[in-house]
């Protein structure tokens, strides 16, 4: 009987706790965009963080890209061969690319690159009390640091996506096209024929701010969140990458259930 | 990392990030419904539409000329109302038939226009009084298969 | 000593943390333009009390009174105005790790005044060059000693003049001839700014020779209080425990447990 009422006990401080961290993280994100004015009139403070956030990530980003676009070369001609059409090689990188992979690969990478940095960041200023210190000068920390790696992260990664999906759609060109043989002309417009702007591309891109958006937000908390102690950082850039992947893949079912339910 | 490289390079990536967006808007995709001039609107009655969906592409030789921007069931004639969108560019005949025809065997399902005879020319709001409805394959195949089998009776 | 001279006066302050109390009840009056030294052992409060100061924390009862106002009924554009008259200096330097030095020093005069790029160069130079250190100027903190990262950052916290400089251990870490150098920039720098100056610390030694009062806190409350000299010559056992470093005597050697013969027993 006690047992029973320990599990309950167990379960509710859990649900508490969990709400009452919910809570915590909505109120701080309200915070970071009433505070984002510094970041966006001051620009030199955010463009240091894209930067950090973007130019840092390229790398990883561009080759990522390729050999995920010559992966779904080499599998979808495989494929379609079967059916005897090759020519929609094509539409199906890009197809790919663009709804899905482009954005949610970009974003996990992005979490695990940039995200982890800038929760190691904050989690580091906060560890050596520089937090502390730049609100002893009467500096909100929450809007000189937290602010402008928020923004550098949201507006990195659409690009990051973007230049993601690109270099797939090269990477599919070139095993299709150049190594394979399909034909040039075929490639590109049977693609451009079933590639919408707006349902396809805008909607990738949609896809990437949210990811952005989400990613930037849950490494600054946890960053910002985080225990003053080199254990407590590493901590809080693993929980950076476990929270976002999972966020990113569950927002993800999420949006394409919106964005292309009943068309085809 | 001094101010102006850290410049320099912010803005590198982002004029690359933009040539990305730009390549996947120009060479990858097409515009449905932007790059339509002064389009007029009429509509198309059907028995059945098979598997025709918003957004299907509207044909005449071959080429697109717009585009079904909605479809629902009239319930006074227990017919599919076909709203088709067409760009400006394009004039037809008022007599022109509209039919539901399928890309290859398989694929997806388009409206193609036949041209008619009258000097009028379509204009918006017009319905297109001769349709053929969509080919259901299963339909097809059982009339087929019936057909056979009557052939196998008469025989004996 | 009048009222008006009183820059800093605590009355009653008492905190809790998280339902255990930590201060229970200091009362101090700094006048101006003194050292002030917060004494006491590890753990007892004394960083605490600088952060009730600058108004990091809330005070459970009580008030701290900075120049006649109560520092916890200040909003947050009152309490960000009143620290702009306050410096602090943090236990290991709290330098921004991605600046350089002179930027360090730059920061607070960037954030806070819309002065010509010239004339903040000049500033910076001028609190570098009372540390001692206006050709370090270009390097990262990382590469700076603990004693040369404490005179950074002792020049970061004076770089807008304040009226009131704060120390948190200022001393911790330190090799002598490092120790000495903060000692006496210390006190260089509040007589020559005009300042009040509290330091919280635990180096006995070296704080009676810079500082014009000294309190002892134990336990959260004012235990001994004085000049160097009283000090010095102070019967208080706890002060002379503390002054001559002796292992047990009022702050017990033991931490407080069952008897030893019962808990040789019970294995």
């Amino acid at each position: 009987m006690t047992r029973l009422l320990d599990f309950f006990r167990f379960l509710g401080a859990q649900v508490v706790e969990r709400i009452w961290r919910l809570g915590y993280f909505t109120r701080f994100a309200v915070a970071v965009l009433f505070k984002s004015g510094a970041a966006l009139v001051r620009f030199q403070l955010t463009l240091r963080e894209i930067w950090f956030a973007g130019v840092l990530s390229l790398i990883i980003i561009l080759v990522s890209g390729l050999f995920v676009g010559l992966v779904l070369g080499l599998q979808g001609y495989e494929i379609l061969q079967r059916f005897g059409s090759a020519e929609a090689l094509g539409t199906m990188v890009a197809l790919s690319l663009l709804r899905e992979l482009g954005p949610v690969v970009a974003g996990l990478l992005f979490a695990s690159r940039a995200g982890s940095a800038i929760t190691a960041e904050i989690g580091l200023m906060k560890a050596t009390e520089q937090l502390k210190a730049m609100d002893m000068m009467a500096v909100d920390p929450v809007a000189r640091v937290v602010a402008p790696r928020f923004w550098g992260g949201v507006i990195s990664m659409p690009l990051l996506a973007a230049l993601f999906s690109s270099m797939g759609i090269f990477g599919g060109w070139l095993i299709g096209v150049v190594f394979i043989g399909v034909d040039d002309g075929a490639f590109w417009s049977s693609m451009q024929a079933s590639v919408d702007f707006r349902h396809d591309i805008w909607n990738g891109i949609f896809k990437s701010i949210v990811f952005g958006v989400a990613v930037s937000l849950i490494a600054v908390f946890e960053g910002y969140d985080s225990e003053p102690t080199a254990e407590g950082v590493s901590r809080a850039i693993t929980r950076t990458v476990v929270t976002s992947a999972l966020t990113i893949l569950a927002l993800d079912f999420v949006l394409t259930s919106f964005m292309f339910r009943g068309i085809s | 990392m001094n101010r102006s490289m850290l410049d320099l390079w912010v803005g590198f990536f982002v004029a690359i990030a933009i040539g990305a967006m730009l390549f996947l808007a120009l060479k990858v995709s097409s515009f449905s419904g932007i790059e339509m001039q002064d389009a007029y609107t009429v509509q198309a009655r059907f028995d059945n539409i098979g598997g025709l969906k918003i957004k299907a592409p509207v044909r005449s030789a071959g080429v697109l000329v717009g585009r079904v921007t909605d479809i629902h069931f009239d319930n006074d004639t227990y017919e599919a109302l076909v709203e088709i969108r067409i760009d400006g560019r394009y004039t037809f005949p008022k007599d022109t038939s509209a039919a539901i025809n399928t890309a290859g065997l398989l694929g997806d399902q388009y409206i193609g226009l036949q041209y008619g005879v009258d000097e009028r020319a379509l204009s918006a709001g017009d319905t297109i009084k001769k349709t053929q409805s969509a080919v259901v394959l299963e339909q097809l195949i059982s009339q087929f298969l019936f057909n056979k089998a009557a052939e196998g009776q008469d025989k004996e | 000593m009048s009222d008006d001279n009183i820059l800093v006066n605590i009355e009653n302050l008492q905190f809790d943390y998280g339902g255990k109390p930590v201060l229970r009840g200091i009362n101090m009056r700094i006048p101006k333009g003194r050292v002030v030294a917060i004494m006491g052992g590890s753990g007892c409060g004394k960083t605490t009390l600088l952060r009730l100061i600058g108004g990091q924390l809330r005070p459970t009862a009580g008030k701290v009174d900075v120049a006649g106002e109560t520092v916890s009924d200040m909003n947050h554009a009152g309490l960000y105005a009143f620290r702009r008259r306050m410096g602090m200096l943090f236990q290991f330097g709290a330098l921004f790790t991605d600046l350089s030095v002179f930027d360090n020093v730059a920061f607070p005069l960037r954030e806070h005044t819309d002065l010509p790029p010239a004339l903040i160069r000049d500033l910076v130079l001028m609190k570098l060059q009372a540390v001692g250190l206006r050709g370090a100027r270009d390097l990262m903190p990382n590469s700076l000693s603990g004693g040369m990262a404490r005179r950074v950052a002792l020049a970061r916290a004076v770089a807008l003049d304040p009226a009131l400089i704060m120390y948190d251990e200022p001393f911790t870490g330190l090799d002598p001839i490092s120790l000495g150098v903060i000692g006496q920039l210390i006190r260089h720098l509040n007589d020559a700014l005009g300042a009040t100056s509290i330091m919280v610390t635990h180096d006995v030694q070296e704080s009676l020779q810079m500082v014009d009062y000294i309190y002892f806190i134990s336990e959260g409350r004012v235990v001994a209080e004085g000049t160097p000299d009283e000090i010095r010559h102070s019967r208080d056992p706890f002060v002379h425990q503390f002054v001559e470093a002796r292992v047990d005597g009022p702050v017990p050697y033991h931490f407080p447990a069952p008897d030893w013969s019962h808990d040789l027993a019970a294995g």
